[in-house]
C-alpha cells in the first residue's frame, strides 16, 4: 500500500461515514445498509472462498444458525441480544469447524465441497422448519421495543453504522490475511494444495481454522439481520439466494482481495436499483424483480468468462498501475 | 399405525417416485461421467423442458406429451449442444469450479426468465388416461407413473447399449477415461463433450414428457430436483447408469420411508443426509469405480 492508496481509502471511508448525513431519507439509508451488510457477508465468504479457495454454495448455513441462536436466546429465553450476539458468532464458528473437520477429513475438495455445503444448508432449513424450538415454518418474531439496550433502534442510521463497523472489521481481518503467515499458508493451499503440503503446511488444520473463522463472522451477521427486521423464518435464514449473493458480490468485486466484496456489493445493488427503476418505467412489465436477478446471473457468467479476478483485477490492470 | 399395507403402499409409491428421479439423474450422471463437471443448471433445464411440453400440449398445438416425446428430445439435445458450445466449453477455461459457477449463473437466468415470462403460476396438463389407477398389490398407482417408471428403465438400457455398442458411445467413454489419449487417436474431444452434454439434456427432454402427465411445472420446480439428482448420481457412483437406476429407486424409497417415519416436514431431511453421508463415507458410490 503506497500513499496514493491510503488517500483513496481515506476518501472512500469518509464518504461511507458521511453518506447517511448527505442522503437522509430512510430509503437511502436502508439501501446503504443493504450494500454494507451484503459486503460484510460477502467478505466472510471471501475469507474462505477467495483467500483459501474453498468455494462454498451454502454459506448461508452460518448466517441462519447465527440468526436462530441469538433469536432463540433472546425471544424465548429473554437473554439480552447484545449478549446473545457473540453466542451467534460462536454457533457459526462451531458449524464451520464441524463442516470443515468432516469434509476435509474425508478429503472433499472443489465442487464436492461446494455441493456438501449446499446440502448442509438444506439440512439447516429442514431442521428449522420442523423443530418446536424454532417454531417451524411460522418463523420467530422478536418483540419490538425500540431501545438501544435491546439492539433495536428508532433511527435506521444506527444499523447503517453497525453494518459499516462490521464491514470494516471484516476488511481488517481480510487485510490481515494478506500480511500474516496464516494468510500466506491459505494462499499456498488455494494455489496448489499438494505443493503447500510438500512444503510442510498442514492443509487440513489451516482450512478448518479458516472455515471456523469465516463461519463465526457470518454467524454474527445473522443476529444483525434478525434484530433489524425483527423476524426470521427457515426460508429466509437458509435461503440459497443469500449463499449465491455472498459468492456473487465477492466474485464480481474480486475474490481474494480486501476491497472486492464491498465494490461488488455496491455495483450489484446499483445494477439492481437501476433495472428495477427501468423495469417500472416500462408499462408492460408486471414484476421487474426477476429482471435484475437475470442480470446477476449474466454478470456471474461474464465475470467467470472474462474477469476471473473481478473488478479489482480490472482496476489494477488499467488504472492502478500497481504491479507489486 | 404402520400396518404392512401402508408399508407396502409406501414402498410402491417410493419406487414410482424413484423412477421419475432416475429419469432426471441419468442425464446428470452421463454429463458428470464424461465431462467431470457438475451441471448445476440440470434442474432449471428440466423445468424448461417441462414448460416446452406444456406449451406443446396447450391449445393451438394440442400435442399429447407422449407423442411430443421425439420432438422434445430433439429440441433438448439441440439446446444442450448449443449451451455447451456457446457457454460452458467456451467460458470455463477448463476449470471445474468455473463450470459450476457458469451453470449456476445459467440456472439463475433460466429460473428468473421463466418467472418473468410465464409468471410464478403452477401449470398442469390433463390427459385423462394418465390418472387411471392400476392396482399393484395393496397400492394404487396412476398409469402415468407406471409409464414413467418403465420409461426410466428403458432409457437406462438404451443409454447403456449406446455407450457400449456404438462408435459414438466408445468415443464418449474414451474421452471420459483419458481426454489426452482420446485427442491423440483423433477423437474431436470438444465435439464429443458437446454431444455428451446434448445427450444429457435430451434425457431431460424425455424425463419432462414422462413427468408432465402426473406432475406440474412452475419456475421453481427445477429446484426440487437438483439436490435429489445429485444425491442419486453420488449414491449410484458418478457416471454409472446402473448406479443411477438403482440409486434413483433407493432414493425414492428413502424419501417415502422418511416421510412415513419422521413426518412430512422432518422427513425431507433424508435426501440431503444420504447425500452428505455418501460423500463423507463412500464417495465412489455403490457402483462407481474407486478413484
Amino acid at each position: 500500500m503506497n500513499r496514493r492508496h491510503l488517500i483513496l481509502v481515506g476518501i472512500g471511508g469518509l464518504a461511507l461515514i458521511a453518506y447517511p448525513w448527505v442522503f437522509r431519507s430512510n430509503y437511502a439509508v436502508d439501501i446503504g445498509f443493504l450494500v454494507l451488510f451484503a459486503a460484510y457477508l460477502g467478505q466472510t465468504w471471501n475469507i474462505a472462498g477467495g483467500f483459501a479457495g474453498q468455494t462454498s454454495f451454502g454459506h448461508v448455513v452460518f448466517f441462519g444458525v447465527g440468526a436462530y441462536v441469538s433469536t432463540i436466546l433472546h425471544a424465548t429465553y429473554g437473554v439480552n441480544p447484545w449478549i446473545a450476539w457473540p453466542c451467534s458468532a460462536l454457533g457459526g464458528a462451531i458449524v464451520g469447524w464441524l463442516i470443515g473437520t468432516l469434509c476435509y477429513r474425508a478429503g472433499l475438495k472443489g465442487s464436492y465441497f461446494a455441493l456438501i455445503t449446499l446440502a448442509v444448508a438444506e439440512v439447516g432449513r429442514i431442521v428449522a422448519n420442523s423443530l418446536p424450538i424454532t417454531r417451524g415454518g411460522l418463523g420467530m418474531l422478536i418483540r419490538a421495543d425500540l431501545r438501544a439496550e435491546n439492539f433495536q433502534f428508532k433511527d435506521p442510521i444506527w444499523f447503517y453504522y453497525i453494518a459499516l463497523v462490521l464491514c470494516v472489521l471484516a476488511m481488517v481481518i481480510a487485510w490481515g490475511l494478506t500480511r500474516t503467515r496464516f494468510g500466506a499458508r491459505l494462499a499456498a493451499i488455494r494455489d496448489n494444495e499438494d505443493a503447500a503440503e510438500a512444503l510442510g503446511v498442514n492443509a487440513f488444520r489451516e482450512k478448518v481454522k479458516c472455515l471456523t473463522l469465516s463461519g463465526g463472522l457470518c454467524g454474527a451477521g445473522g443476529t444483525v439481520y434478525a434484530q433489524k427486521y425483527l423476524y426470521i423464518d427457515p426460508s429466509i435464514a437458509f435461503s440459497i439466494d443469500k449463499s449465491v449473493e455472498m459468492l456473487l458480490v465477492t466474485l464480481i468485486g474480486g475474490p481474494g482481495t480486501v476491497l472486492g466484496p464491498l465494490i461488488g456489493s455496491g455495483v450489484l445493488h446499483f445494477i439492481g436499483e437501476l433495472t428495477r427503476d427501468l423495469g417500472a418505467m416500462l408499462p408492460s412489465v408486471g414484476n421487474p424483480q426477476p429482471l435484475s436477478i437475470i442480470i446477476y446471473g449474466a454478470a456471474l457468467i461474464a465475470i467467470v468468462a472474462w474477469l476471473p479476478d473481478g473488478l479489482m483485477g480490472l482496476f489494477r490492470r488499467t488504472v492502478g498501475g500497481d504491479r507489486a | 399405525m404402520l400396518t404392512p399395507e401402508i408399508l407396502v403402499a409406501g414402498l410402491v409409491n417410493g419406487l414410482m417416485a424413484g423412477g421419475i428421479y432416475v429419469l432426471v439423474a441419468v442425464g446428470l450422471t452421463l454429463i458428470y461421467g464424461v465431462l467431470h463437471i457438475i451441471n448445476f443448471a440440470h434442474g432449471s433445464l428440466l423445468m424448461l423442458a417441462m414448460y416446452a411440453v406444456f406449451f406443446l400440449w396447450r391449445k393451438p398445438l394440442g400435442l399429447d406429451p407422449y407423442i411430443a416425446l421425439p420432438l422434445v428430445i430433439a429440441g433438448a439435445f439441440a439446446f444442450g449442444y448449443l449451451v455447451y458450445r456457446a457457454l460452458i466449453g467456451h467460458f470455463s477455461h477448463g476449470k471445474d469450479e468455473n463450470i459450476l459457477l457458469i451453470t449456476l449463473g445459467l440456472s439463475i437466468i433460466i429460473d428468473n426468465a421463466t418467472l418473468f415470462f410465464f409468471t410464478g403460476d403452477t401449470q398442469t396438463i390433463e390427459v385423462t388416461y394418465a390418472g387411471r389407477m392400476i392396482s399393484l398389490g395393496p397400492a394404487l398407482v396412476p398409469l402415468g407413473k407406471l409409464v414413467s417408471f418403465a420409461g426410466a428403465l428403458l432409457l437406462c438400457l438404451l443409454l447403456g447399449l449406446f455407450m457400449t455398442r456404438t462408435d459414438m458411445g466408445k468415443a464418449i467413454r474414451a474421452v471420459a477415461k483419458e481426454r489426452q489419449g482420446a485427442r491423440l487417436v483423433g477423437i474431436d474431444v470438444e465435439g464429443v463433450m458437446a454431444i455428451s452434454y446434448g445427450i444429457g439434456i435430451a434425457c431431460l427432454g424425455a424425463a419432462a414428457c414422462l413427468l408432465m402427465p402426473t406432475f406440474y411445472v412452475s419456475p421453481s420446480s427445477g429446484h426440487a430436483f437438483v439436490l435429489i439428482a445429485f444425491t442419486i448420481v453420488v449414491l449410484g457412483g458418478m457416471g454409472s447408469f446402473k448406479g443411477a437406476f438403482f440409486g434413483g429407486l433407493i432414493i425414492g424409497i428413502v424419501e417415502s420411508a422418511c416421510g412415513l417415519w419422521l413426518g412430512e416436514q422432518l422427513g425431507q431431511i433424508g435426501i440431503p443426509l444420504v447425500f452428505i453421508l455418501i460423500l463423507l463415507l463412500r464417495p465412489s458410490g455403490l457402483f462407481g469405480a474407486a478413484r
